[in-house]
């Protein structure tokens, strides 16, 4: 299909030349794979859940390999009419993304097997989700991003809805879907006011046809505007972040993993593509913008995390100050600006993926036990799962040694390069805000007795003290982000050495 | 031909009225309509400003071809979520759909 | 100049031919067994009293109207690639036969899954009802209209 696109916007076949298709590969094997899932599904109702998860992995792994391949990629930079990007910048946010779609995996067959509501439509959903993730970072063109960004989203309201029995989950659906939709329709105007004021949807050539430009630029400055809105609900941003508590909360809360972790990394790699190189030559107009977008994020995502008695809500708000702080390293704009900003990209997803699996696994069949006081005394009745979600809390508290702690620093440290020292200040004032919360969860887990209402304890959070109990497929999802956080914040050497070449948007 | 600013008007307009809808109507089924008004004048946007370019490689045109199937898409979900809704609680009211809240 | 419409007229002309070959066709071979209830007027199986003005239909419609706009919004690429078919040549017919073959997975899919069922065979009913909690019984109303209902009957908000 994108073939057809980039010869249909791009003149008669002959033009091009060869079509190289390499570069899409890992999207053309995920969407394969998924297909495959579906059709196996639908062809075999008596479904083996294990063979399906199993496969969908398979997809995963074999995506992951090719993305590898490519990051000695040698041709074009860009291919399929300009459509596509292969660059190393595409091939780390790959990785990124596949790893946490593979974890996303194997929380989701516990998960499922828990609720007992196995059906074969989730894989290939997750699947397609990852596949828009995926190809919206390698988006040359805003037609791509566009395509990219209704792919992902499109089959994320269904997964928010997938336990359609309970609510809370088809009302998160209605309540993402609706608000995504109309963040989509912003998007849009503004791609269709970019492509008024260039000529062109490619962003190598909005950012040529407004280099040279003098006089007016009303259109590309709107444009840029409702482009940035656009993302702003992607990445829930303040003041466009209200469905990002509803949809968190109510979602499966292995597809609450997946998304805070996927959507976030997709979203933003091509939100630094879009504003990093086609609307470069505006950086003075847009960055105020930005400048004040991550300090509101920041702001608001902490202080209202303080007030969440439910622990879904808590770290969904502490998703959205997350997306401040990477803000900022978008707002620093240079070559150390975007390296942080990646960095922070590949910890966030690991602890926040890590966060909502513990959180998954404590709280029993069918999404109970979620408020903060079902965390009292946790580590008594089982010490591992505490001490991997300490781990992880004080990573996304940004306390040393973990990789929190450096993803802050290199975010701040490039901004105060760029000269946006206030920013910074915010940041650092944000960040101690938001540290108390995290620490309370600690706090409750070591230092408080479990409350046991009435004997009801067991029942009601569905989780026993035995190790068993959490199964092993879940912990291994969250022992492997807990690790990598611990390994990068000791560490950091390992990342920025293979950031140093991937931060480089080629055009 | 129609001029130019005439049309980006129509389409604002048009955008102007989608924007309204999604943030006054409360039948879930009338902001989905609204919604697909935006799509519509983002379609008018794109096939204007093609004519106005004289774009040969026709990129507005093809844009708008892909705003419209995905439209549908996001018609079919949506009606999809909005029926799935209403099963479960009788209304598509989006005040009265409240569980949710902070 | 006449002449190019004459392609159109051949058109026109197979496709008439075509709507009354099997209308004839069903006219010749059908069985026919006339009741006073297979006479009266067919209205989608309900008794024809007056016109639908305010009339609730069954929520099946929207299942049904989904499907449709999404398989017909599809053909719409088949447009600008018939516009550019000689210049693709091979290779555009190539992705075009990828993409209604990815389209024809989903049609599969959906018939595979009952979606094109107007009611599901009993069978798989007790099954559904076996697997769910059974749904109330104002299903049948149309989304659009507002129910006042017991406010006990909604759970308190969750946090």
């Amino acid at each position: 299909m994108l073939s057809v696109l980039g010869q249909v916007s791009g003149g008669p076949a002959v033009a091009h030349g060869k079509l190289l298709f390499r570069p899409i590969g890992p999207e053309l094997i995920l969407v394969g794979v998924a297909l495959a899932v579906m059709l196996l599904d639908a062809g075999y109702p008596e479904r083996h859940h294990a063979t399906l998860a199993l496969l969908s992995l398979a997809g995963l792994a074999a995506a992951a390999a090719y993305s590898l391949s490519l990051w000695s990629w040698t041709g074009p930079t860009t291919v399929l009419g300009g459509m596509v990007a292969a660059d190393r910048f595409t091939v780390f946010f790959r990785l990124v993304i596949l790893g946490v779609a593979a974890l996303a995996v194997l929380l989701s067959y516990q998960y499922l097997e828990r609720a007992d509501e196995v059906r074969g439509e989730y894989y290939p959903l997750l699947l397609f989700a990852t596949a828009g993730m995926t190809l919206i970072t390698a988006a040359a063109d805003l037609i791509v991003v566009f395509l990219a960004l209704e792919v992902l989203s499109l089959s994320l309201y269904l997964l928010t809805g997938f336990s359609f029995r309970r609510l809370a989950s088809a009302e998160a659906s209605m309540k993402y879907f609706l608000l995504g939709a109309f963040s989509s329709a912003f998007f849009l105007y503004g791609i269709a006011l970019a492509y008024g004021a260039t000529g062109t949807t490619n962003l190598a050539g909005i950012a040529h046809g407004l280099t040279g430009q003098v006089g007016p630029l009303s259109l590309a400055l709107a444009a840029s505007g409702l482009l940035a809105v656009g993302f702003g609900f992607k990445v829930a941003a303040v003041p466009f972040h209200m469905w990002a508590p509803d949809a968190y909360q109510g979602a499966p809360t292995c597809v609450t993993a997946f998304m805070s972790a996927g959507t976030k990394v997709a979203a933003f790699a091509a939100f630094l593509r879009v504003f990093d190189v086609a609307f470069s030559p505006l950086i003075w107009d847009w960055k105020p913008f930005v400048w004040i977008l991550a300090a509101l994020t920041m702001v608001v995502g902490s202080v209202l995390a303080i007030a969440q008695s439910d622990v879904k809500r808590m770290l969904a708000y502490s998703s959205v100050a997350h997306a401040g702080f990477i803000l900022v390293g978008v707002t620093a704009a240079s070559h150390a600006g975007i390296q942080a900003a990646m960095f922070y990209l590949a910890v966030y997803p690991a602890m926040i993926l890590g966060a909502f699996g513990v959180v998954m696994v404590v709280s029993g069949r069918g999404e109970r036990g979620l408020t903060l006081s079902s965390y009292a005394g946790l580590a008594r009745r089982s010490p591992l799962v505490a001490a991997v979600l300490a781990l992880l809390l004080l990573s996304l508290a940004g306390i040393p040694p973990t990789a929190g702690f450096i993803a802050k620093v290199a975010v701040f440290t490039a901004a105060i390069q760029s000269g946006h020292w206030p920013l910074a200040l915010v940041g650092v004032l944000a960040s101690v805000v938001a540290a108390f919360f995290y620490l309370r969860v600690i706090v409750l887990m070591y230092m408080q007795e479990p409350v046991i209402a009435g004997g009801q304890r067991e029942a009601e959070t569905g989780f026993d003290a035995e190790p068993g109990a959490v199964g092993s497929l879940g912990f291994v999802a969250i022992a492997v982000p807990a690790l990598l956080t611990l390994i990068f914040g000791v560490f950091p050497g390992i990342l920025f050495g293979v950031l140093k070449s991937a931060s480089i948007i080629r055009f | 031909m129609i001029r130019l600013p005439y049309l980006l008007f129509f389409s604002a307009v048009l955008f102007s009225a989608g924007v309204y809808g999604v943030l006054a109507r409360r039948n879930a089924v009338l902001v989905l309509m609204s919604i697909e008004l935006m799509l519509n004048a983002v379609n008018v946007n794109l096939v204007a400003f093609n004519a106005y370019l004289r774009d040969a490689a026709l990129t507005g045109q093809v844009f708008a071809l892909f705003v419209i199937t995905v439209a549908a898409a996001e018609v079919g979900i949506g009606l999809a979520i909005v029926i799935l809704i209403y099963r479960n609680r009788e209304t598509i009211n989006v005040d009265e759909v409240n569980l949710l809240k902070w | 100049m006449t002449t190019g419409y004459v392609p159109i007229l051949i058109l026109a002309a197979m496709a008439g031919a075509f709507a009354v070959l099997s209308l004839a066709a069903s006219a010749l071979l059908r069985p026919k067994h006339p009741l006073p209830a297979k006479s009266a007027p067919y209205e989608c199986g309900i008794e024809p009293i007056r016109l639908p003005q305010s009339e609730r239909f069954p929520v099946k419609f929207y299942v049904v109207a989904m499907l449709f706009i999404i398989f017909d919004i599809e053909t719409i690429f088949l447009f600008p690639w018939a516009v550019a078919f000689r210049s693709l040549g091979l290779f555009g017919l190539v992705e075009m036969i990828v993409f209604i073959g990815l389209v024809f997975v989903a049609y599969v899919y959906v018939w595979q899954k009952g979606g094109l069922e107007w009611e599901k065979p009993e069978q798989a009913r007790r099954e559904l009802s076996a697997r769910f909690v059974p749904l109330p019984p104002s299903v049948e109303r149309s989304p659009g209209d507002r129910i006042t209902r017991e406010p006990a009957a909604v759970e308190s908000g969750a946090g």
